[in-house]
Parts: C-alpha cells; sequence; structure tokens
C-alpha cells in the first residue's frame, strides 16, 4: 500500500481555530485565581496577558500557532512568526523574547522545517526580540508559531476594551486574507491576491504599533483569529456601538469575486454565528458581508483613536504601504453593537 | 443527484455543490451530504445568494442532508452577474439575455447557395457587434455551423473566446451523425434549450 502522502497545506492559518463561541463556553467554567498583578487576563477577550512585576514594568505574553494557509515553509514561518508577535504590538508593548513552538511529522523532510524555522526567527529579529528556544513534538500535521514575551509600562496598556464615544475606528491592514488562502487552496487566487495577501501577513506590526502610541489611542486589538466584526463586537464590549462605512474599509481587491465563487471557509460561518445578531447590515452587498466576517491570519490592528488624530495617524500608517483606512467610528450603544452601511 | 462531502473541509463541500447545480437540470434537486452543522450553513449560503430552495435535515450527529433545488445554468449566470455588478465594473461586450437561435445552416428561404453565405455573413457581423450575445443556440441543421468544415466555424471561436455560450442540439447532432464533429461549444439539450429560450431578454433568429 502507498504511504498517505503528506500534505504540507491543508488550509490552516486562523481558520483551523475553534469558534468563538465554543471557546468562550469552556473558559467560562475555569477557577478564576485573584491576583492584582494580572492587569490583564482571559477574561476580557485580550490579545495578550499582561502582569506587572513593578510600578513601571509589565511583561506581555502570549502565544500562537497554527497549520499552514500557504504552499512554502518559509513564508509559512514568516507568518506564524508575525502573526504570534502580533500580540504584544497590539497591547502597545515591545518583544524581548520568543520560543519556538513545533509540531512536525517524522516522515516530513527535515529541510521544511528549516525553512519555516528560518522564515520565523528572520522575523523575530526584525521585531528587536531574541529567540531563545521552543519545544517540538512529533505530529501529524505541520503546526508552527511562537510564545512570545515582551515588556510594557504598566500604564500604557492598550486594552481591547478601552474605546471611547466619538473615537474614529482605524484598521491598519486589508481583510480578506483568509478568503484568499482558501482560493489559492483550490488553485484559483491571482499572482497579485496572494502577493497582497502575503506582504500583508508577513507585515510585523510592530510599525502600526509604534505609529498608534504617539497618538490618543483608547483602545486597539490585532484583527487576527476571528473576523473584523467579532473583534469590533469584543472592543465594543457591550458598552458602545459602532458605525462602519463599508466602502471605505480596505481588503484585498479580488476578494468579491471570490466570494461569488463562495472560496468560503468554516470559520467565517462561526464569525457569522458568533456575532450575528449583534451586527446590522444597510444596503451592503453579501461580499462585503462575508469579507467583514472572514477569519484573517496575522491581521492588522484595529485601533480605536481620539477623532483629532485620526486623518494625522492614518497619513503615517499610509506611508507603511499597506491598504488602511479609518472605517469607523465609536457611538453611543444602540440597539445593535455594530452598523454596517452600504453605498446604496 | 447525490454529493457525499463526509470528511471534507469547507469550501469543498460548497464548491462541489455550486458545480453540481451548475450542471444540473433546472428544478432538478441536488443533494449534498456533510459531516457538519457549518458546512450545512455554508450550503444553505450559497442557495439563498443564488435565490435557490434549500431544505436540510439531521440524519444523525455525524451526517448532515441538504437539499437545493436547481435553477439551471441562466438563472445562476444572471445572478452571478447582477451580484457582480454592484462590486466591480468589469468590461463586458455581452448584452445580458441576449440569445441567438440559429436553427438552419441557411438564412431565410430561397437559393441554397446565397442562404449559406447570408448565414456565413451573419454569424460574421454578429461577431462584430458591439453587444455580443450571451448565448448561441444551435439545433437541426443549424447544427452544422458548430462542426468541423463549417465556415462559421472561427467566428463561433470567437464569440466563445468573448465569453458567448455556444449550445448545440446533441439530438440533431445524433440525427444529421455529426456527433464526432462538433468543434466549438458544448452539446445541450432540449431542457436547456427551452431554459435558454424562455428566460431570454431578446430572442434574435436571421
Amino acid at each position: 500500500m502507498e504511504p498517505e502522502k503528506i500534505v504540507f497545506c491543508k488550509g490552516g492559518g486562523c481558520t483551523a481555530k475553534l469558534g468563538p463561541g465554543a471557546l468562550s463556553r469552556v473558559l467560562e467554567k475555569l477557577p478564576k485565581t485573584y491576583d492584582p498583578n494580572l492587569l490583564i487576563g482571559y477574561d476580557s477577550s485580550d490579545d495578550a496577558a499582561v502582569y506587572r512585576l513593578t510600578d513601571d514594568l509589565a511583561i506581555v505574553q502570549t502565544l500562537d500557532f497554527f497549520p499552514p494557509m500557504v504552499e512554502d515553509p518559509y513564508t509559512f514561518g514568516q507568518i506564524a512568526a508575525a502573526n504570534a508577535l502580533s500580540d504584544i504590538y497590539a497591547m502597545g508593548g515591545d518583544v524581548k523574547t520568543a520560543l519556538n513552538i513545533v509540531c512536525f511529522p517524522e516522515a516530513m523532510d527535515l529541510n521544511i522545517l528549516g525553512q519555516i524555522l528560518q522564515g520565523g526567527s528572520e522575523k523575530v529579529r526584525e521585531a528587536g526580540g531574541v529567540l531563545a528556544g521552543g519545544h517540538s513534538i512529533a505530529d501529524q500535521d505541520v503546526k508552527y508559531g511562537l510564545s512570545v514575551t515582551g515588556t510594557i509600562h504598566p500604564d500604557r496598556v492598550f486594552a481591547n476594551n478601552g474605546c471611547q464615544e466619538g473615537d474614529v475606528l482605524l484598521l491598519t491592514k486589508p481583510l480578506g486574507v483568509g478568503i484568499v488562502c482558501t482560493a489559492s487552496r483550490v488553485g484559483e487566487a491571482s499572482e497579485s491576491a496572494m502577493n497582497l495577501a502575503v506582504k500583508s501577513m508577513t507585515t510585523l506590526n510592530k510599525y502600526a504599533s509604534e505609529i498608534v502610541r504617539k497618538y490618543r489611542t483608547h483602545g486597539c486589538t490585532d484583527v487576527t483569529g476571528f473576523g473584523f466584526l467579532v473583534h469590533l463586537c469584543e472592543m465594543l464590549g457591550g458598552r458602545f456601538s459602532a458605525k462602519i462605512d463599508s466602502a471605505s474599509v480596505p481588503y484585498i481587491p479580488e476578494c468579491p469575486e471570490y466570494v461569488e465563487e463562495f472560496y468560503l471557509t468554516a470559520a467565517g460561518q462561526r464569525n457569522r454565528n458568533h456575532v450575528q445578531d449583534q451586527v446590522q447590515f444597510v444596503n451592503c452587498s453579501f461580499a462585503m458581508e462575508e469579507i467583514l466576517y472572514d477569519a484573517q491570519t496575522s491581521g492588522g490592528l484595529l485601533v480605536s483613536m481620539a477623532a483629532e488624530d485620526g486623518e494625522k495617524a492614518l497619513e503615517e500608517l499610509k506611508a507603511l504601504g499597506l491598504p488602511c483606512a479609518i472605517v469607523g467610528k465609536v457611538v453611543k450603544k444602540g440597539e445593535k453593537a455594530v452598523t454596517v452601511w452600504g453605498r446604496g | 443527484m447525490r454529493l457525499d462531502e463526509r470528511g471534507k473541509q469547507c469550501p469543498l463541500p460548497v464548491i462541489e455543490a455550486k458545480k453540481a447545480l451548475e450542471q444540473a437540470e433546472p428544478g432538478s434537486v441536488v443533494e449534498v451530504v456533510v459531516d457538519n452543522e457549518i458546512a450545512v450553513q455554508n450550503l444553505k449560503k450559497l442557495a439563498d445568494h443564488k435565490g435557490l430552495a434549500s431544505a436540510s435535515e439531521k440524519v444523525s450527529d455525524r451526517e448532515f442532508l441538504v437539499k437545493i433545488t436547481a435553477a439551471g445554468k441562466a438563472a445562476k449566470k444572471e445572478t452571478t452577474e447582477a451580484a457582480a455588478e454592484g462590486i466591480s465594473c468589469q468590461a463586458d461586450s455581452r448584452e445580458k439575455g441576449m440569445v441567438v437561435v440559429l436553427a438552419s445552416d441557411q438564412m431565410g428561404q430561397g437559393d441554397e447557395v446565397l442562404g449559406k453565405l447570408l448565414m456565413k455573413g451573419f454569424v460574421y457581423a454578429l461577431t462584430q457587434q458591439d453587444k455580443l450575445p450571451e448565448t448561441v443556440l444551435l439545433f437541426n441543421g443549424g447544427a452544422r455551423l458548430s462542426c468541423k468544415d463549417s465556415d462559421s466555424l472561427n467566428d463561433l471561436k470567437e464569440l466563445e473566446a468573448q465569453g458567448t455560450e455556444i449550445l448545440t442540439c446533441g439530438t440533431c447532432l445524433n440525427h444529421y451523425g455529426l456527433s464526432e464533429q462538433l468543434a466549438v461549444g458544448s452539446v445541450t439539450n432540449m431542457y436547456e434549450i427551452v431554459g435558454r429560450m424562455t428566460q431570454a431578454r431578446k430572442l434574435v433568429r436571421p
């Protein structure tokens, strides 16, 4: 009998995550330990944990790993690392150390692993961090990621849910990478779509994070793991509502075409199930709905910022070279958490 | 038609169901078996978006049956194009809903040599219009036009390259012994011919 072929990319990235609904049902049953120095733990659906060591120093900890969403191992390594490092930047912290997390089939060519780790280590170095070790186990499928530790001043943590009424919402990377990777898996993604998706996923959120720190940023999260609308709902935290102008949302241009072909993931549908009761679409195309629910891997930062600072920050962010925009604003809490306006 | 998509991850069940629906006779039911609720939801999303009737039932924990009623190719195209219009402005020289019917290899009644010459000129002139037909239907004597050695073959190929659908009646090809000679487009049947003609916004017959 032929040995079963080991497939490197089965469609991974954050589309392989457990659904947000399933996860919170399990987490809420765990006992919570109170520690006044744990400034941010998992009860606020935040990106990373923040633990205060002294009055002016806290550590930021996070880990993230997933199966490949692209065919090239080196690129996958870069994306997985950029994605894991991103949580530190979403909190406004700086990267210090990282540890590799590796699952790899014994029968697979070790050079592939070498390329993955090379891609990952280059991103850690770019982040200004040091790779300090790791842990690997034999597994049926490839998975890779990092456990990252960073530092931050305890008073300057970007909480996920710190947004204020009147804030503008900035998104620093285009949406749609999940859709494009899915199209690519069935051999239907164009080269330009895939190139933009890879460029976006391998770009560190370091640069965007450093820019938004200079302005009156009230809340920040990285649009990674779930879809834009899920992260936005988390950010609003039931205290505010948001109005999104769908015409200004940056996305990879080929996405509407791919949505029409139904290159859609289970993850996107799980995201829809999770927050659709809180979201209202007005004159919005089906394609735009799917783009806003698409599960992002190594996505951009979603920043809630004082309205007067928005345009200036956006100017700086644009210079980083990725599609980015002010996509909406935070308003008084209304019936729905999010209203998405189309062009109609 | 029944598709067993158990064990396959999204988007494969949806993409395969979409393909099956495009091939299916209008009104026929495509049954898709999947092993999780999310796949059911994605299939129903497909049906809703394409304006097709659907129903689902849970057979067991790991088996769900989704039934979608096909509308056939014409209806599918229209919804896709209507949806695409909202988001992008694509240069498309086809006129939506224009169907050209070629029921003979001659144009008009009278002299046979003249009739064939006119038909050749007609198909050529068709390729030169600003608006090209969405579909060309060929049946009875018209079936000869899409076969090898036809004087109109290159013009029909030109239309096809521009996105026009070229459909030739299978029964007719059989009748004239031309089944192996079809050189452009694909074979169709009476259901599709009727479907295209009844749903046409403009029917052109030389």
